[in-house]
């Protein structure tokens, strides 16, 4: 099962290694990284791959969400198929 | 990898642009539950909406937190209680107070199905549930009630069309000092649907399997945020907008559906493909009808910029889903959207454009506030060319009008929450349909050919 963590806000030092470690804490193995700047904010997404979670998915989605809280950053974890479903055929 | 763009307007569409799931609606069907005994019935209903739909609530949650969407309401629809009041006989209202029980237990929004269906007559049970809804509304906080008085295929049963009048002044009256919600919990419906999710007409039809799921999706403020991005196009290029726009949404409810399905171990039914406002600014129809070139909803225009928008929608979401049912169009209930709000407010938005519109949208009448003093004659004859509108179109029509106790024009009711407020609408309380309704009797259902 693959979920994406998107990351949207302002551009900061440690941003990624802040997310990594929260994936790195929970065993989500990360599959695939792309950041970029849209309309002057800083959007990363990662796909992590979350089947060997080390705690439950509300768990993993909490921490991440507490994270964007302490930094000003809106931080959310969806899984993959509500993107596949809605934009391929 | 997902297309970052594609991950972005996804994102976009949830937390600006007020895309959500609606509800997910199961379905219950409780003619297994009926007994001669009402207590014994009621003892039934209770343990079987409890065992299936226990788990409602947190399923609806845990997919929430899955998929980042936020599912609005989670709600039950049943059988029409009217079959079970046929077999115990007795007071309905101990119906009603069960499934107010069974809805604080499972923590459900909404029961729908404290309903009747009369569209060519009366058989044992509706009359007595019919004469009761007042006070089962008064009495309860979460259930809803509907009454199915025409139909396309058996005309329309002007007695019950006549009796409803007074059930909504009734209802409006006896909640009188709750600013008359018993009617924003009232629908009076012709060609009413099985598989409807939404409420306050959603009941479990007869023909529906034991226990099934459906999910109404909503996200007004999607359609008008994509036809913003196209401000010089023609209305061609704007049908094509709203039907992609549609297909996203669309499948957004089908993956939920499949999802809730599975988890509740129950079958999917439909995906109720409707644009469902709420009061909240960006999600509202009217203003997708403004942003299509109308300087205000309720202006010429209105009925047919409506019906291009209820046609797209339909174009769009019907790929999108396995199975589509429900009500499936743009809704317009007039104190749930915000641009119809300001339009009834600066008066330019009247009774009769709404009439026109319910002819092209998806259902009919709704929430719309009238004056206190309209006499229940007068309600039984908007009902009455409501039920007109939908006999001969073969399509779903409905009439939910709160008459306000004690307010007239210019005054106000505030529901709160998703039913919003409404202003109250000039009804003509000049001349009297009295006569007319007094007749009773049926209308014969409509030639199905020879259509002009």
């Amino acid at each position: 099962m693959k979920t994406v963590v998107s990351v949207i806000g302002k551009d900061a030092v440690g941003i990624i290694s802040q997310v990594s470690a929260v994936c790195s804490e929970c065993n989500a193995n990360i599959v695939d990284i792309t950041q970029s700047v849209l309309q002057d904010m800083f959007v990363m997404v990662m796909l992590t791959e979350i089947s060997e979670l080390k705690c439950t998915f509300a768990e993993f989605s909490d921490k991440m969400k507490a994270l964007g809280e302490k930094n000003s950053l809106d931080i959310r974890v969806m899984h993959e198929d509500i993107f596949n479903s809605m934009h391929r055929i | 990898m997902i297309n970052l763009n594609d991950i972005m307007e996804t994102i976009n569409m949830i937390s600006e642009e007020n895309l959500d799931i609606r509800t997910v609606t199961m379905g219950i069907s409780l003619l297994d539950c009926a007994d001669s005994d009402a207590k014994a019935a009621c003892d039934k209903i209770y343990n079987k909406i409890t065992r299936l739909a226990g788990n409602l609530v947190k399923v609806g949650e845990d997919i929430e937190g899955q998929y980042g969407i936020p599912i609005i309401n989670k709600r039950i629809s049943v059988t029409p209680i009217a079959m079970l009041v046929a077999a115990s006989g007795g007071d309905p209202v101990l119906y009603a107070k069960t499934l107010q029980r069974a809805a604080d237990a499972t923590g459900v929004n909404f029961i729908g199905g404290y309903s009747a269906l009369v569209h060519k007559g009366f058989s044992a049970g509706d009359e007595a549930l019919i004469r009761s809804i007042p006070e089962a509304l008064s009495v309860t906080n979460n259930i809803c009630s509907s009454v199915n008085i025409g139909s396309t295929k058996s005309g329309i049963n002007m007695d019950a069309v006549k009796l409803m009048g007074q059930i909504v002044r009734q209802a409006a009256e006896i909640t009188a000092d709750r600013d008359c919600i018993g009617c924003a919990k009232l629908v009076v419906f012709c060609n009413a649907v099985e598989d409807n999710p939404f409420m306050a007409g959603a009941f479990h039809g007869i023909g529906e399997p034991d226990c099934v799921v459906h999910v109404g999706v909503s996200g007004p403020g999607v359609v008008q945020a994509a036809l913003k991005k196209c401000p010089d196009g023609d209305l061609g290029q704007l049908a094509e907008i709203i039907k992609r726009t549609a297909f996203k949404i669309t499948r957004m409810g089908q993956l939920v559906g499949t999802e809730a399905s599975r988890r509740l171990n129950v079958p999917f039914g439909i995906v109720d493909l409707s644009l469902a406002p709420t009061p909240a600014v960006g999600d509202s129809v009217a203003h997708i009808l403004e942003e299509m070139g109308l300087e205000t909803c309720g202006t010429h225009g209105t009925t047919a910029a409506l019906a291009m928008l209820n046609d797209a929608v339909k174009k769009g979401g019907v790929m999108a889903s396995s199975s589509v049912g429900g009500l499936s169009g743009a809704f317009i209930p007039v104190s749930e959207d915000a641009g119809m709000i300001a339009s009834a407010r600066s008066g330019d938005l009247e009774l009769s454009k709404l009439e026109a519109m319910t002819a092209v949208c998806s259902v009919g009448l709704d929430m719309i506030v009238i004056p206190g003093e309209t006499p229940a004659e007068v309600i039984s004859a908007i009902i009455a060319d409501e039920a007109a509108i939908g006999m001969v179109n073969s399509k779903t029509t409905a009439v939910r009008v709160i008459p306000a106790i004690g307010k007239k024009v210019g005054e106000e009711l505030e529901f709160g929450g998703l039913l919003g407020s409404g202003p109250i609408m000039k009804v003509n309380l000049n001349k009297s349909p009295k006569k007319f309704i007094d007749r009773a009797g049926r209308i014969p259902a409509p030639l199905q050919s020879l259509k002009n």
